[in-house]
């Protein structure tokens, strides 16, 4: 057991290492510069800005120091364009923010998705089953961006009561959380409708609706726990990306989250924020991904001698 | 097992939503109208609060409210030149040699006093090599300035700044610069507190963290309160600030809004006092709705294509002026730019500056100069790109501009989006044929947008290259007399839209939207409103 989890940690390690990498190579492969403004920086400046960033030393020097500061030191670096700033300040900053929205949305999410899904499978082909369908499908196909500002406008300028945008009281999460979570709602609902008709067409349904047991029993108590199983192993992923924040939801509703980052350091060459950003998220999808192996290990002794 | 816990989840959430819900009933603006807050629109998120490394519009925003120089900025007048920190800023018969008269009662929102000290401290900062200032080109005024910024020498001393005593301060300028009041008023020749800077690092040191929000020190009408990357920045009333109590605006809050959209649809849900900007489709359901809330004001700034004067067949003036009167830039304001105006010089109108009016359109002209150039009715006429960054305006100029070309010319020019950290570089390494620019003026003259233009400037960006251009500016600061000066200015701008290695297309107008609660809001060119004058007068709804 201990051995498996040695090698799983192991294997993470390498991925990290695999993925630091490349990144560093490829965010330097961009064309552009971290330094390039409308008003031009005058030779001398730029001399001395990069020589303070380390930016004017070849990239393999570049490299090692930047492996360097990130074993010995656990430094991620600090920002090019911000003066003093770490790359580690930023992600503490809007981590918690990006978690947050995503709890309150994959909550969301639950609450309508499954219910919906599991509803439109037990009245298979009615009314209600091809109005959920049709919502759902909506919800998938229609973007975030236009999602998000119709709730702005419809629901945020008509009821005094909520805010078109911001993040300073609890009810500034409602809009945004409705957004990102509808839309995994109705990845949610699809999956859960077609889990339950799989499960309904089972001989051991059809015995217990021979044996005359009610139908709500049966789709409760029976048929619940496999008809699931699909749409649980999304939400898996589907978390993981809703809790590193989005960057269509975050300038809609202007939300100080971790998605703005991801694009924002990347058009504007903040290389280290986008080392330190791509590193985090890998952590956590390893961290993800290790937890499941073990919880499956420990649930199913077959996987312990594997 | 799992729909009762689902339903127990449910019984949970929606009640806790509709309480969230019903959490606010008075809205962000009356609230913070009544407490004397002034909530803006600021676009985006702060490169920093030094004075020094930063080099923004919307960083000067909030600098504005921290720091104060010797000269500041009047609630109504553009080129009106009140002394800040100094009592009076006083020149010599060639207004080379300035001298500032402190105010005795200056302090720093710590209290301790502002002196003269601190002055030449925060020039010797900014132009120390060392620090890597972005912007020390601004402090080139001073005599000595370019040589010891650029390292040329390593004292000081050879620099025109010094201390008399701690009230007063002596500049000699590299020239005389009779319009030295008004270069005052730019943030970069504002002092910061050396006590600070000194305490957290050494004086040309990058990343000091005497800007953090735990040490930041100023001598504004305001400090900071708090600050929130990403959500707010407020400053609250500075109590060590001499003229504190005719500061009538109790704080201001800046939102980092960086959507336009969104930032209009708080303004119309009432959480903000002012907005940045107004895309053009929110001018117009503004116009429509709430005429009295939109501002549409001129700005100075400009909106031009580049040429590259070293690329066949631009480098031929012909083909450059055929070009420029080409374009109806009247249509364009009309249909593309909401609120600008045609730009017919490079110069907008500003002060007692008359720019010369050339830039015209013109088709027979553009005919004309086009087949003097050897390509009668665009025959012959390599298909040219016009390289634009991708926002939306500039896609809808670049169509507009290469369907007039193609209607008046009978030329074809390709339309090139890059993404616009490529398109900065693109146009560095004068990489393009034709550029969509602009440019704001940093004071309140011309020279702002002319010096741009002489060769080696690292803004230049065309390869334009003109002598008599050079000599006209170079002439120009030699000269005390505010007339002539202008005149020779009004020669040198001649000859840079006679020979063209810009299209000029319009002059800039800040649209936005201003809540009718604000009062003492006026209309400046440079935009730069003193918030300390503002007053919010609450009952009004929308």
């Amino acid at each position: 057991m201990i051995r498996i989890i040695l090698s799983r940690i192991g294997q993470g390690i390498i991925t990290l290492f695999v993925l630091v990498t490349l990144t560093f190579f490829l965010v330097r492969a961009m064309p552009g510069s971290p330094y390039a403004e409308e008003k031009a920086i005058p030779a001398h400046a730029l001399a001395r800005m990069k020589a303070y960033t380390g930016l004017d030393q070849p990239i393999p020097v570049q490299y090692f120091r930047y492996l360097k500061n990130l074993v010995v030191h656990q430094d991620l670096g600090d920002l090019i364009k911000k003066d003093g700033i770490k790359v580690s300040e930023i992600i503490a900053e809007s981590f918690p923010v990006s978690l947050a929205l995503g709890i309150f949305s994959i909550g969301i999410a639950l609450i309508v998705g499954i219910p919906a899904g599991v509803i439109a499978a037990v009245r298979k082909n009615t009314s209600i089953d091809y109005s959920a369908l049709a919502a759902a499908m909506i919800g998938i196909c229609l973007p975030s961006f236009v999602i998000g500002p119709l709730l702005a406008v419809t629901a945020g300028l008509s009821l005094k009561s909520l805010n078109v945008a911001g993040w300073s009281s609890p009810g500034d999460w409602i809009l945004p959380a409705i957004t990102l979570g509808l839309i995994n709602a109705a990845y949610l609902a699809r999956l859960a409708r077609g889990g339950m008709l799989d499960v309904l067409n089972q001989d051991y349904i059809r015995t217990a609706r021979a044996k005359g047991v009610a139908e709500s029993r049966i789709v409760i108590r029976h048929a619940l726990r496999g008809g699931l199983i699909p749409a649980v192993a999304f939400i898996g992923p589907a978390f993981a990306g809703m809790i590193s924040g989005s960057f269509v939801i975050e300038t809609i509703f202007q939300i100080p989250g971790m998605g703005q980052h991801f694009v924002n350091a990347a058009t504007d060459r903040e290389f280290f924020l986008i080392q330190g950003l791509v590193l985090f998220y890998g952590f956590l999808i390893v961290g993800a991904n290790l937890l499941a192996d073990l919880a499956q290990i420990t649930l199913n002794p077959r996987l312990r001698k594997a | 097992m799992i729909l009762p816990m689902l339903r127990r989840l449910a019984l949970l959430f929606i009640p806790s939503l509709s309480l969230l819900a019903s959490c606010q009933k008075e809205s962000q603006v009356d609230k913070a109208t009544r407490e004397g807050i002034l909530i803006v629109g600021n676009s985006n998120e702060p490169k920093g609060l030094d004075p020094h490394i930063v080099s923004g519009v919307l960083e000067s925003n909030i600098l504005r409210a921290l720091f104060e120089g010797l000269i500041t900025n009047d609630p109504k007048n553009d080129t009106a030149t009140p002394g800040g920190a100094a009592l009076e800023v006083t020149s010599d018969a060639t207004a080379t040699v300035w001298t500032a008269k402190l105010r005795p009662n200056g302090k720093w929102s710590d209290g301790t006093p502002v002196t003269a000290h601190d002055f030449a401290f925060s020039y010797e900062r900014m132009l120390t090599p060392e620090l890597g200032a972005k912007y020390s080109e601004m402090l080139y005024f001073l005599k000595g300035a370019e040589d010891f910024n650029k390292g040329n020498t390593t004292d000081f001393s050879n620099v025109g700044v010094e201390v008399i005593n701690d009230e007063t301060l002596r500049l000699t300028l590299r020239g005389p610069t009779p319009y030295f009041p008004e270069i005052l008023k730019h943030y970069t020749w504002t002092a910061i507190p050396r006590h600070v800077v000194l305490k957290h690092g050494k004086i040309a040191q990058r990343g000091n963290p005497w800007t953090r929000p735990e040490n930041i020190v100023g001598n504004g009408p305001y400090q900071l309160k708090s600050w929130r990357r990403n959500h707010h920045i407020e400053v609250e009333r500075n109590p060590h600030y001499w003229n504190s109590s005719n500061v009538t605006l109790n704080g201001v809050r800046f939102l980092p809004v960086t959507n336009p959209y969104t930032e209009a649809r708080m303004f119309r849900d009432g959480q903000l006092h002012s907005t940045y900007g107004a895309p053009s489709e929110v001018v117009d359901l503004m116009k429509r709705d709430h005429p009295t809330q939109l501002r549409q004001e001129p700005y100075v700034g400009t909106v031009f294509y580049r040429c590259n004067t070293t690329r066949q067949p631009l480098n031929n003036p012909h083909v450059r002026q055929a070009l420029s009167h080409a374009i109806n830039r009247k249509a364009i304001c009309d249909n593309v730019y909401r609120g600008f105006t045609p730009a017919h010089s490079m110069t907008p109108p500003m002060g007692n500056y008359q720019p010369p009016n050339i830039a015209k359109f013109d088709p027979d002209i553009a005919r004309k100069l086009l087949a003097d150039a050897g390509f009668p009715n665009g025959k012959g006429f390599p298909r040219l790109k016009i390289l634009i960054a991708s926002r939306e305006t500039a896609a809808t100029l670049a169509q507009a501009i290469q369907a007039m070309w193609r209607e008046t010319l009978g030329i074809e020019v390709e339309i090139v989006n890059k993404e616009w950290n490529a398109y900065l570089v693109a146009m560095q390494e004068l990489d393009y044929d034709i550029a969509s620019a602009g440019w704001i003026g940093d004071y309140f003259d011309p020279l702002t947008f002319l010096e741009m233009w002489t060769p080696g400037n690292g803004n230049n960006l065309t390869g334009w290259n003109n002598p008599a251009f050079a000599g006209l500016l170079k002439q120009s600061f030699q000269d005390s007399d505010l007339t002539h000066r202008f005149k020779l200015l009004h020669q040198a701008e001649t000859l840079l839209i006679e020979d063209a290695p810009v299209l000029l297309i319009a002059w800039q107008a800040r649209n936005y939207m201003l809540h009718p609660s604000v009062e003492g809001w006026h209309p400046l060119l440079l935009a730069n409103n003193p918030y300390q004058y503002l007053r919010l007068v609450p009952g009004h709804r929308k």
